[in-house]
Order: C-alpha cells, then structure tokens, then sequence
C-alpha cells in the first residue's frame, strides 16, 4: 500500500481551501475541515489494520512504500508507518481538526491561505513521522516551519514579527546542525561500506568509532532538544507560543514539540546506543532543570499565555527524562506524554484563546471570578488544570508515572528531583485556576459561556484525556511493539555490519578511494 | 567530429553582436534589436540539444568545445535571453537610445563563452576584456544619471586594475612553466616533483586577485555594493549571474588542470576568502535598506559558499558548484526579475519599504518572490536549498569541516535579511493613501512568462533534481 496519501490529501485539500478561499470563507473553511477529518479517519482505520497485522519479517513492523527520488546521491522517497508514527501521525491529525474549528471565528482575514498553511503544518509534520530517508525527514522538517512562520508572522499578535523571525532562526539553524549531523553519518557509512545512501534502514546499523558518534549524536541531540525545547534552548517558546493565533499555538505545543521527541526516540536513541549510554547523565540534569525551572518560571508569569508555553517546558522534560532513562517502561511513559501533553496544552492553549477572545486580555491580574460569567468554561479549565497536574485517572498520570517509575531505576535522586516538578504543576496550575476562575470578578467582566462548537472541541479533548488516562493499553501496545522492534532491528543491522570484519574493510578501502557518485550503483 | 561544427555555437554567439551592429546602423528599432538578440542566443541554445552529447575534440591551441563547454555556454545564453527580456520593459521607460545595449549584452556573453570554453592564457585574458569592456558599457548606460555613471568609473578602474594583476599573474606562471597551455601545463606540473616555486605561487596570487575581483569576494568586493545599486537593474542581474558563472567556470578548469588547487597554500587562501565572504556579506547584508545593495552582500555570501564547494575540488566539488551556479541563476534572475518588472518611470522599486503589503495587493508576484527569497536563504523544495546541499555534501565528503560549519552559521546569519523582506510583504500596506503606492507596474506578457517559467525551475530543481543533477554529472565528466 502505499503511504503517499497521508501527505498528498492534506496538501490537496490545503490547496482546495486556499482556492476556494477567494470566493467564499465559509467553503474554505469546510474544505480543510473535510479533509482533516477524512485524514483522521484513514488514519484510525490504518490503526485497526496496523492490529490485525503482525508480520514476522525483518523490519515487518513496518508498512512502507520506496520510491527512487534522487538517484544519484542515495536518496529515495522512503515513506513507512510504524506504531509510534501512527500514534504521532494521530495526534497529529486530531489537533489540526481541533485547530481548523477554534480558528472558525476568530481568524477572519484570508482565510483561504490560513487554512492552507496550517493543512501545509500537518502535511509537512505527517511527513516528518513517516520519512524513512534523512533527506526526506530534514526536508519535511525545514518545510515545517515556513507555515507556522507565516501562521504567527500575519495572524499572530501584537509582537508577531519578532516571535516568528526568533522562531524561525533558531529552529532552522538547528535544523542544519542537524543537516551537518546527518551528513558526517552518510558519510561515515560511505567511508565503511563504499554505499552512498540516506535511507534510515541503512544508516541505523552504522558502525562508528565513539568519539564520531558522539559527535554526531550531540548534534542531533541538539537539533531535537531545540524543538523539544530543552532548557538552554527554550527561548524561542515563550514567545513563538505568546504571540501565535491559537491554532498556531496549538500546533506548536501540540505537534511541532512533539516532531523533537519523536527525533529523539528514532534517531538518537537507536542509531547511537553507546553515546546515548555515555549522555545519559547529561540529559537527565538536563531534563530535570527543564522540569523544575519550566515550572518555576510558570509561577512567574503575569501573561496566561506565557505561563502555558512554560508549563510546557515543564512537561517536555519529563519527556526528555523519560527517552534518556532508556529502559522501556520510561520510554512508553514519554509516549503518552506526547500525546498527554498534546491534549491538554491545546485544550488549555485554545482556552486561553477563547478568554482572549471575549476578553481581549490575556493578563492574569485582569482576570477573576469568570467562573460565576462563565461556569462551563470554568469547569473544563478546572479538568484540564488537572490534567496537567497530573491527577490518576487522566492521561499524564499514566505517563509521568511511568517514567518517574523506569527513571527510578537508573537515577534515584535525579527522579526524587524530577517529582518534586509535580508538587509544582499542583501549585501552578491551582494557581491558575485562583486567579482566572475563582475569587472576585473585580474586573466587572460579562461575558459569554462557551458555545457548541467550543464545548464540542473540549469535549472531544475531555474524552481523549480521559480514555489514554482510565484504558492506555491500545496506546501501549501499538507503541511498545515499535519500539522493541526499532531497537532489535538496529541492534541487528549493528551485529551483521560489524560481523565481518576481514573480508569487507579491504573492499571497502578500494571503494572509499573512488567517487561515491560514480558508475557503481544502479 | 568535425571542429568546425564544433564551433558552431561560439560562431553565433559572436556573428550576434555584428549582425546587430549592421542592423542597428541601417534601421534603429528596439524591438527588432531584441529579437535579434534573443535569436542570437536561442539557435546555438538550440545547436546544443544536438552537440550535446559528442564530445568533440579541443580546437587547439585556444579553444576546447567539450560538454562542460556547451553546458556552461547553453546556461549563459539562457540567462541572457531572460535580461533580454527583462531589459526590453527596463529601456522602454528611459530616454535616450536603446539599441546599443543588446550590442554590449551579447557582445558580454560571447566574452563569457571564451571563457568557459578557453584552454589557454589567452583565450582566458581575450574573454575576459570582452566582458569587461562590455560591462563598462552596460553599468553606465543611462548615462545622464550621477549614480550609473559613478558605478561605472567604479567599476572600470578596479577592472582595469585586477585585469593588470591577472595579466601579470599569467606572466609569472608562464615563466615558470614555459606554457600557456591548460593541457600542456597538466603535464609540466606533472613531471615537477619539487615543491612549487615562488614565481608559480606568486602567478597563482595574482591570478586568484583577478578572478576573485569578477566574482566579488572579500576583500575583492568594495565595488559590487556601489555597482549593484547604480547598475541598471537587468545588468545587475547579469553581473551576478552571467558574468559571474563564466569566472567560476573557468576557475574550475583552470583549478582541474593548471593545479591551482594542488597546493595546500593555494587551498588555504581559498578557504580564509571563502570564510571572510561568508561572514562579511551576511553580516554587511543585515545592515542594508536597499534591495539591490543587500543583494550585492547577499551574492558575495553566496560566492563564499560556492567557493567551499570549488575548495573541495573533488568530482562531487565541481558537480556541487555547476549545480548551485544554476540554482543560483535562476534564484537571482528571479529576483532581479521581478525588481525590474515592478519598477516604474516613477521609482525604482529597489527599497525595502516598497515591497510593505506587496502580498495584499500582488499575491502571486509576493509569493514568487518569497519563493525565491526562500531559495536563497537554502529552505527545502527550493532549487538553492539542493544546491546549498550538495554544496555542503561536497564539503563533509572532502573534511573540510571548519569552512562547512562556517557556512552553516553565515547562513542561519544570513536568514535573518531573507526573512525580513519576506516579512515585510505580508504586512499591512501603508497607511497613508494620498501617496500613490510603489511596486504597482503590470508585468508585460514576456516578462510574466519568463518570470513564472523561472518559478516553476526553482521548484522543479527543489523538488525532482535527478535530471539536472544526471545532466551535470555527465556534462562535468567531461571536464575530469
């Protein structure tokens, strides 16, 4: 089968909104709604299928399609799906579903080409998921970032052109940090086996001496931990999410986050396991600090916006915890961080907008006692405030307990410290919660309660939160099955590259001596 | 294969400029000139398709008509016919005559084919001087203005001046290698064993001065701002392009054959060029409010980039600067392109501000634009972004991982002016309604077209480079 409808209808319908946008808002708008839950859809019954199928082949995990792309550098159009891409793939396509609705009246000025840019996020992310060809997954992740730049640089706030440019120059050079990264490993598995290619099948078992690797390593690590964003880098987020239109805020939390942690768990983790290993101390602090100071820093905030963007720091680093501690159990837990954090990021982030909305202020000191004006808008902030602080039952429970329990093994005080960041979402978000909905409504506000179409997005956010909470096994299965084969399919690839040694490095060295571009593949 | 035949293209290319002069002597006409021209540079563009792939043998002593030859000569006219097209529209709305320009355009283009297609000292310095002597010309056409004509003594007397050390660069290396010749000096060098001497090196000096001055790079480059902004904006866009790409082809045969790129010291002087362009043009870039001199920055980075790829010198080297040049051409043709076709006798639209709300009112040409805007900061799905690649790969391939880091922070730099044109388009449109808005001109049918046809290859080259890159790996082979 191949996979190229997940990229090709978004993109189309996108282009269908974007035309249809010249005549009528109205069209434009039920286009890219159409075609974001005719994705949606496919993608679930992809997930049934991906039930039904277990294949016992080697890289029979996979559902692929490989096209040749460009030839004459190793490169191919390699698309696959597995577990965790399906999941990703998922959240993905139920955000922008979400996205496409909170944007139906607030987003009035051409609104073909903004339905256009974001079905371009989610065919660029999608593609993101599913490359299988590092050529492919750096062009899919530079492609990215063009429709969010536009996305926050002409629908965003009062400080929009300089959120978006900061957002852009920093992501893309870490981007071609990444792109240098990929290169040195292309070429380090040229220079072993005489193959110029990008295909990630074959670069996953390449065999490098360990100061490469680390090198190589760090620069990826570096790329993802810039979206992630991990503490050192994390300053582009506050004020990419502050100043972006709520749609794009929700693809920012909700998926472009996302794109680093899944880079994490593809790349890093199986392509340089000794690296990994020797890191791993790094990145915890590194993680820990995230938790603690992304939280702090939520304490801190008088802008509702803000302190969102920061408790997402906050929950990327139990995700960063999670990917480094290495054992299975932490790396399920970041999974359903993902996508814990997808749900109540955008819930709250579409929150925030629909207060602006009728507010038209996002000052924490303006708000209080809306719960009185607005008791159902209140009731959802109050779920989602739990959520977020991770009460049993909702979905980042499952998740932070799951890492907190796999860190545990490998670093007792590091995941002591990394609890306390609990304690801590428990006072931000009840924090939150005092100062929007409860006390006096000094600022005399009469607003609206939330209307259908707003209560139908959080209701839809409220089942997702509440099912990956009280039933995570269908999550777990299809991710846990990926990620066990991923490690065994690199772990092989390494052994067989590694085997035998004689007989191939004197070919390999006549090899290395010629072109790579030349006469010798097909 | 018969070497007259051979010849066929560098004949047309020259026979243009004089069937120009007779006609242009006998009956003054602008469109007819035009047309000349663009048939000038159609039929041997045509020729190729069918000398292609022969490959032919070397006219010697002078000239060598291989397929690296013809692919650079087929490139150089097809950038020639666009500022064809694009200077029609320009001239229109300037007093004065307008003939005599086509005259000195491809009179420059057959000077640029010598030099692509030149194997000895004197057919590099005879190609050259037609250039240069053409481009005096052109940079200072519209005469009557203080801003062309102070480019052009600019760039007359600096070109002077580098064509003096180029001449005496050429005369060192001969006395020490006893020939003129790039192929006999292939087997000169290869029969020394000795380490070069300082009579070679000091030639290699002198020669990198001279090229180093066309193709604008630090600390060569104190003309190009100045240039750029009085130049005509069609000629601007030659300079960057046409007159430029002739140099670089050359460089790489020259560096293939007469060793230049042999000796370590050679490369490292190379490579601190390469740096100080990268950063120099990207840093000076951001400080710039006009288009046509933060483009003159830009192409200096640019240049710097490419010389990263000539540094590596390997096959994958001379196929990443063949593939960024055209990458480079159309990007920059684009851009120049549209400046020109927006600009009206009112005002040149060659500031910033001009371009405020472009996207409200010209939703295409913006979008155009911010593609090319794109391709040249090295976004994916744009011709310069495989460019930048390949550039790149070439580099990681060869260890040169300090000038490959360099050009990953110029670049991430460099997106800064990118995004800030960009960004500027998608605002809201002035406020002020009383002032007659800028950038407002109706492109004309031939400029539409070109500048679409032009869209259409940067995202053709983005996206499915394989033909090209097969067209260049075969045309480039010719050369090793």
């Amino acid at each position: 089968m191949s996979l190229a409808w997940i990229l090709l209808l978004p993109f189309a319908g996108g282009l269908a909104a974007w035309i249809a946008g010249r005549w009528s808002d109205l069209w434009a708008r039920w286009i890219a709604l159409g075609t974001a839950l005719l994705h949606l859809l496919l993608l679930l019954v992809t997930w049934g299928v991906f039930f039904t199928r277990v294949a016992p082949a080697p890289g029979g995990w996979l559902m692929a399609s490989k096209q040749p792309w460009i030839p004459q550098l190793g490169i191919s159009f390699h698309l696959a799906v597995d577990g965790i891409s399906l999941l990703m793939l998922l959240l993905a396509s139920f955000l922008t579903v979400l996205a496409i609705l909170t944007s139906w009246t607030s987003i009035t000025r051409s609104v073909g080409f903004y339905h256009f840019n974001l079905l371009l996020i989610l065919t660029a992310l999608s593609g993101v998921f599913i490359a299988f060809d590092l050529f492919l997954f750096f062009a899919f992740w530079e492609i990215s970032l063009l429709p969010l730049y536009f996305l926050i640089g002409i629908w965003g706030y009062e400080n929009r052109v300089y959120a978006t440019t900061k957002f852009f120059i920093i992501t893309q050079g870490s981007g071609l940090l990444m792109l240098l990264a990929i290169l040195g490993l292309v070429v380090v598995h040229w220079q072993a086996t005489g193959v110029l290619t990008f295909d990630y099948l074959d670069l996953v078992g390449t065999v490098m001496s360990d100061t490469k690797a680390f090198w190589l390593m760090l620069g990826f690590f570096i790329a993802f931990a810039v979206k992630l964003p991990v503490v050192p880098f994390h300053t582009w987020l506050p004020d990419a999410h502050t100043q972006a239109p709520t749609a794009g805020s929700v693809a920012l939390a909700g998926l472009v986050l996302k794109v680093g942690a899944y880079g994490m768990i593809r790349f890093v983790v199986p392509m340089f396991p000794q690296a990994v290993a020797d890191f791993t101390l790094a990145a915890m602090i590194l993680a820990v600090v995230g938790i603690l100071y992304g939280a702090l820093l939520a304490l801190g905030q008088t802008d509702l916006k803000r302190m969102v963007a920061y408790t997402s720091i906050s929950h990327m680093g139990f995700v960063l915890l999670g990917i480094f501690a290495g054992n299975e159990l932490a790396l399920q837990g970041a999974v359903i961080i993902m996508l814990s954090h997808g749900f109540s990021a955008a819930a709250l982030f579409i929150m925030v907008g629909d207060l602006q909305h009728r507010t038209h202020t996002r000052e924490l000191g303006r708000f209080g006692g809306l719960w009185a004006v607005m008791p159902r808008m209140g009731g959802v902030g109050l779920f989602f405030a739990m959520a977020s602080l991770g009460l049993p039952g909702l979905a980042s429970f499952v998740g932070e307990f799951l890492v907190l329990l796999g860190a545990f093994q490998v670093n007792v005080p590091l995941t002591v410290l990394a609890s306390v960041g609990l304690v801590a979402a428990t006072i931000y978000s009840l924090w939150m919660m005092q100062k929007v909905y409860y006390g006096a409504n000094t600022a005399d506000w009469q607003v609206d309660d939330t209307g259908g179409r707003e209560m139908a997005i959080m209701a839809s956010l409220i089942g997702a939160t509440l099912w990956i909470g009280l039933y995570p096994q269908p999550v777990l299965t299809t991710s846990g099955h990926a990620l066990t084969e991923m490690r065994k399919f690199a772990a092989q690839a390494r052994a067989t590259a590694a085997r035998p040694e004689g007989t191939e490095s004197a070919a390999s060295a006549a090899v290395a001596s010629t072109s790579p571009v030349g006469g010798e593949r097909p | 294969m018969n070497p007259f035949s051979a010849l066929t293209p560098m004949v047309l290319l020259g026979l243009t400029p004089l069937v120009l002069m007779l006609v242009i002597s006998f009956h003054r006409s602008h469109w007819l000139a035009a047309l000349i021209s663009l048939v000038g540079m159609a039929l041997p563009l045509a020729l190729l398709a069918g000398t292609a792939t022969s490959d032919a043998p070397p006219l010697a002593p002078l000239l060598i008509i291989d397929g690296y030859a013809l692919f650079y000569i087929g490139l150089l006219s097809a950038a020639t016919m666009v500022v064809v097209v694009l200077s029609y529209g320009y001239l229109e709305r300037v007093p004065g005559n307008r003939e005599e320009f086509y005259l000195l355009l491809t009179l420059a283009t057959f000077g640029c084919a010598v030099l692509t297609a030149s194997n000895h000292f004197i057919s590099f310095f005879l190609g050259l001087e037609i250039l240069s002597v053409s481009l005096y010309g052109l940079v200072a056409y519209l005469r009557t203005t203080r801003t062309a004509l102070e480019s052009g003594i600019k760039y007359l007397i600096l070109a002077a001046a580098s064509a003096a050390f180029l001449l005496f660069g050429m005369a060192l290396i001969y006395a020490d290698l006893g020939t003129m010749d790039f192929t006999a000096m292939t087997s000169v060098l290869a029969a020394k064993t000795r380490e070069p001497s300082v009579l070679l090196l000091g030639g290699f000096a002198m020669v990198v001065i001279g090229a180093g001055f066309k193709l604008a790079v630090v600390p060569f480059h104190m003309w190009a701002p100045d240039v750029y902004q009085g130049a005509p904006t069609p000629v601007t866009a030659y300079l960057t392009t046409v007159s430029k790409g002739a140099m670089v082809a050359l460089l790489l045969r020259y560096g293939q054959y007469g060793g230049l790129l042999d000796y370590d010291s050679v490369a490292s002087v190379l490579a601190v060029i390469a740096v100080l362009s990268m950063f120099l043009g990207n840093l000076l870039a951001l400080l710039q409010d006009n288009l046509k001199r933060l483009l003159a920055y830009s192409s200096i980075a640019h240049l710097g980039y490419l010389l990263v790829a000539v540094i590596a010198a390997s096959r994958e080297g001379s196929h990443a600067v063949t593939f960024y040049l055209v990458a480079y051409f159309v990007t920059s043709l684009g851009i120049f392109g549209i400046i020109t076709a927006l600009s009206d006798e009112r005002k040149e639209a060659d500031e910033i501000s001009d371009y405020r709300g472009l996207f409200w009112r010209r939703p295409w040409v913006s979008g155009a634009l911010s593609l090319m805007l794109f391709s040249l900061a090295g976004i994916p799905l744009t011709a310069g972004f495989v460019g930048k690649f390949y550039v790149l790969t070439a580099g990681v391939l060869s260890d040169l991982w300090l000038l490959v880091l360099s050009l990953v922070v110029s670049s991430v730099i460099g997106l800064y002016y990118y995004l800030r044109i960009i960004i500027t388009m998608y605002l809201s449109a002035p406020a002020d309604p009383s002032s007659p808005l800028p950038a407002t001109r109706r492109f004309s049918f031939p400029e539409g077209l070109v500048l679409a046809g032009l869209t259409v290859l940067l995202i053709w080259f983005g996206v499915y480079p394989a033909p090209l890159l097969s067209a260049i790996q075969a045309a480039v082979g010719s050369l090793a």
